[in-house]
């Protein structure tokens, strides 16, 4: 757990460096980084730790993020309030979403999953009212005063979801070590086992949906006022998607991995857009490369590093970084776990 | 100016990149000061009395030699087919205008991002072009729900925000939003106008809506009960983007009894209703809004939809008939100066995309904005682009003129009615211009239409 802290505190202090250091939208990529790092680590210990997979965690991202404008709209509390409040909302939703989940596995469960991720944000739709419809809600969000007039909202944006990035990741950590931790694992490995060990399968399995909607809600509401913006379109299948993307190329199961994976999707489409066109491509070309590349690097890293950018990380430093390293997504896969079981060794 | 650049790059190692890139501008440089020294239209724009003072970098994004716009698209995704043309043909016309003497001799540089029709994305491109790119203006965003995401930050940060490629009265906020201008024609005016015509020539028969359930939708149906008596309309009948099966709402407006359909949809959900309609052997009357009545763009849906459900139609022939508006001539008046100036520059420089109502609204925008820069001055700044709209603009391509004011911030105010006829646009009388008050009359244009420039350039 030391190491976990020093960890946190070295990724702090970058973090600051960099956000006072370079210009304003870099602090916003920041704040974009730690966002998704805050849902991807939670949807990597979903899937690398509890064994279950979650296709729909855009419409956890979507709950937090509604959550944070109507609170903010309608009764206009200070922000750190209505983002544990957005939390807790959605890990309300996970846990109703766990309990159905506890029952179902494997296409089930992904299926299950996909169904909210693509039926959710059209609930917006359904009561333009509530949810301001297809254009969403306007979130306000400004820095604290005693910072003074002239700093730059980027920038405190960057800093509060940083901060609430690494504290999630703190927390996670801890968790991932505790009983809870061994017990999501042990179920994840063989239900059966766990269960005559006495642990409660399906409360551990529900468990794990509660905290990784949680972790999903606050990403939600990060976004929401990081983008100053609430709109179905922001929260489509492709997000959930994304995410576990994101997770699958950082390191499945590992929480430093959330950080690679949400540095791949923030920053990879900008940089690949801007050398299609600094090469003298045109915009509608050069707007499709990054999908292509994005795909060419998620099969690169699955045929060079199938244990992600950590798992390559590592290996090659010859140490683990990482306390919870991933035995396989799927608790009997046999490809994937032969595979594990043979880098063990 | 950019031939050189990749005869060096081919050959260059990356160390030497530092060397080529100072290459590259120093020829660049020259290539434009060359280009604005010897063009008729700096010429002509000394002049015009606005001075000889040297060109600066009088603002954010203007340089001695360059205006940088930037813009959010759609260039993937769902909103991609038929709008992912409208970029590239701004962009044409922005060609042609520096290869004649660009705005006072500088060249416009037009970065447009894609989106994705995504309004998290859309937060992100543009907070690239403003904080990382330092674009001068963002210049023709595209999309209600997309653009709504940036309005805000665009304002805080000061970025005039000219000519939002969406007929949503929001961008007509001069107190709230006063960088913000819109363009085309708004959707309750459209809706006033479309809705006037039926009232009129459909008298003693059924009317049903069909329509986008978002602010594009729901504007053009608050235009059209300005005009249709609430006793006509039989059915109000609405989709989402997201749930492309339309077959319920077109069996109700068949149950209703529905002899004039009227809708406010894009492209896509036009060819689906006319489809669908087919199906069940329903055959309204359709009046659809602009928006959703580009005939090549229909034409080419119907078939390809057709084509995906295993059958095949012919596109031209199911849309013969549909009554439409449009607010920039058709694409069909060949006669017509405007179109032909714009099929020249579409040719020369955009030749790859079909010529049809989308490349045809990417150029007439770009042509406004042109105009509203060499207003805006011989050394623009932010505030001054913005001070020039709102002095008015003269109406340009479009059929009737702009309400720009320092108290509105609308667009196009009128449009012609017509009817789709061999795949072109056929207008039927004159222009009809309108507000957007419930009680605000309709009334015949009777202003003369501006013939296009010969330079197909503005004057200063």
């Amino acid at each position: 757990m030391r190491r976990v802290l020093a960890g946190i505190v070295i990724v702090a202090v970058i973090a600051v460096f960099l956000s006072i250091k370079l210009n304003a939208f870099r602090d916003y990529q920041i704040a974009e980084i730690a966002t998704y790092t805050t849902a991807v680590a939670g949807l990597t210990v979903l899937t690398g730790l509890s064994g279950q997979i979650s296709l729909g965690h855009g419409a956890f991202m979507a709950i937090g993020a509604y959550a944070t404008a109507l609170l903010l709209l309608h009764l206009g509390w200070p922000y750190y309030v209505v983002l544990l409040l957005s939390a807790a909302i959605t890990a309300l939703a996970g846990a109703v979403v766990g309990v159905a989940a506890a029952r179902l596995s494997g296409p089930y469960l992904a299926g299950a999953t996909l169904m909210l991720g693509v039926a959710l944000p059209s609930i917006a739709d359904a009561y333009p009212g509530t949810f301001g419809g297809d254009q969403g809600l306007t979130v306000a969000f400004t820095a604290p005063g005693f910072l003074g007039a002239n700093f730059p909202q980027t920038r405190w944006q960057a800093w509060v979801a940083t901060a609430t990035g690494l504290v999630t990741l703190t927390l996670l950590a801890s968790l991932s070590r505790s009983r809870i931790g061994r017990n999501w694992r042990a179920v994840r490995d063989d239900e059966v086992a766990a269960a005559v060990a006495g642990i409660d399968v399906a409360r551990a399995r529900v468990l794990a949906f509660v905290v990784s909607a949680a972790c999903a809600g606050l990403a939600g509401s990060l976004l929401a006022v990081i983008t100053a913006l609430v709109a179905p379109g922001a929260f489509t299948l492709t997000l959930s998607i994304t995410l576990l993307t994101a997770a699958v190329i950082g390191g499945l199961g590992t929480l430093p991995g959330a950080i690679w994976g949400a540095l791949v999707i923030v920053l990879v489409q900008p940089y690949i857009t801007n050398l299609a066109n600094s090469h003298g491509l045109s915009s509608t070309t050069s707007a499709n490369i990054p999908i292509a590349a994005y795909g060419l690097i998620l099969i690169l890293i699955m045929l060079a590093f199938p244990q992600g950018l950590q798992g390559a990380l590592s290996r090659l430093l010859g140490f683990g970084l990482v306390p919870l390293k991933s035995e396989g997504v799927w608790g009997r896969h046999p490809p994937l776990k032969e595979r594990d079981t043979s880098e063990r060794t | 100016m950019n031939a050189p650049r990749p005869l060096i790059t081919r050959t260059a190692r990356r160390r030497a990149l530092a060397a080529v890139a100072l290459a590259t501008a120093a020829l660049t440089a020259a290539a434009c000061s060359s280009s604005s020294g010897s063009s008729p239209g700096s010429g002509s724009a000394s002049s015009s009395g606005s001075g000889n003072s040297a060109l600066t970098a009088s603002a954010p994004g203007i340089t001695a030699t360059t205006i940088t716009v930037g813009s959010h698209q759609p260039l993937t995704g769902p909103a991609a087919p038929g709008y992912s043309e409208i970029a590239p043909a701004s962009n044409a016309y922005f060609q042609y205008v520096n290869a004649n003497g660009g705005v006072f001799g500088r060249k416009i540089v037009y970065k447009y991002l894609d989106d994705g029709y995504n309004p998290t994305q859309t937060a992100s491109v543009v907070r690239q072009l403003v904080l990382q790119d330092s674009v001068y203006a963002l210049f023709d965003g595209l999309g209600t729900p997309t653009h709504l995401a940036v309005v805000n930050f665009l304002n805080s940060e000061k970025i005039p925000d000219v000519f939002v490629a969406s007929g949503c009265d929001c961008w007509n906020a001069p107190s709230t939003s006063p960088y913000t201008f819109g363009w085309q024609l708004d959707y309750i005016r459209e809706g006033k106008i479309l809705g006037q015509y039926v009232a009129q020539h459909f008298k003693g028969k059924k009317v049903g809506y069909f329509y986008q359930n978002d602010e594009f939708g729901l504007d053009g149906v608050k235009g059209l009960d300005y005009e249709i008596p609430k006793s006509m309309v039989a059915a109000r009948e609405s989709y989402v983007t997201t749930n492309v099966n339309v077959a319920p709402q077109v069996a109700a407006l068949r149950a209703a009894g529905a002899q004039v359909v009227v809708s406010f949809s894009i492209p896509a959900f036009t060819a689906l209703l006319k489809l669908t309609s087919l199906k069940i052997s329903y055959a309204p009357q359709l009046v659809v809004s602009n928006v959703g009545s580009d005939p090549i763009t229909l034409s080419g849906l119907v078939e390809a939809f057709a084509k995906q459900g295993g059958a095949t139609v012919n596109g031209n022939q199911l849309i013969n008939g549909i009554i439409t508006d449009g607010y920039l001539p058709s694409t069909g008046d060949t006669a017509n100066g405007w179109i032909s100036l714009f099929k020249k520059v579409h040719d020369t420089y955009d030749a790859k995309a079909p010529f049809d109502g989308n490349v045809l609204y990417g150029e007439a925008v770009a042509y406004t904005f042109v105009q509203a820069m060499f207003k805006a001055g011989r050394n623009p700044t932010r505030a001054s682009l913005v001070a020039a709209i709102e002095a008015g603009l003269p109406q340009g391509p479009a059929v009737a003129p702009y309400d720009y004011s320092s108290t509105s911030h609308f667009g196009i105010t009128g449009t012609y009615m017509g009817m789709i006829t061999n795949g072109a646009l056929t207008e039927e009388g004159s222009a009809l211009t309108t507000d957007t008050t419930a009680t605000g009359a309709i009334t015949s244009y009777t202003g003369t239409q501006q013939q296009a420039p010969a330079s197909g350039i503005p004057s200063p």
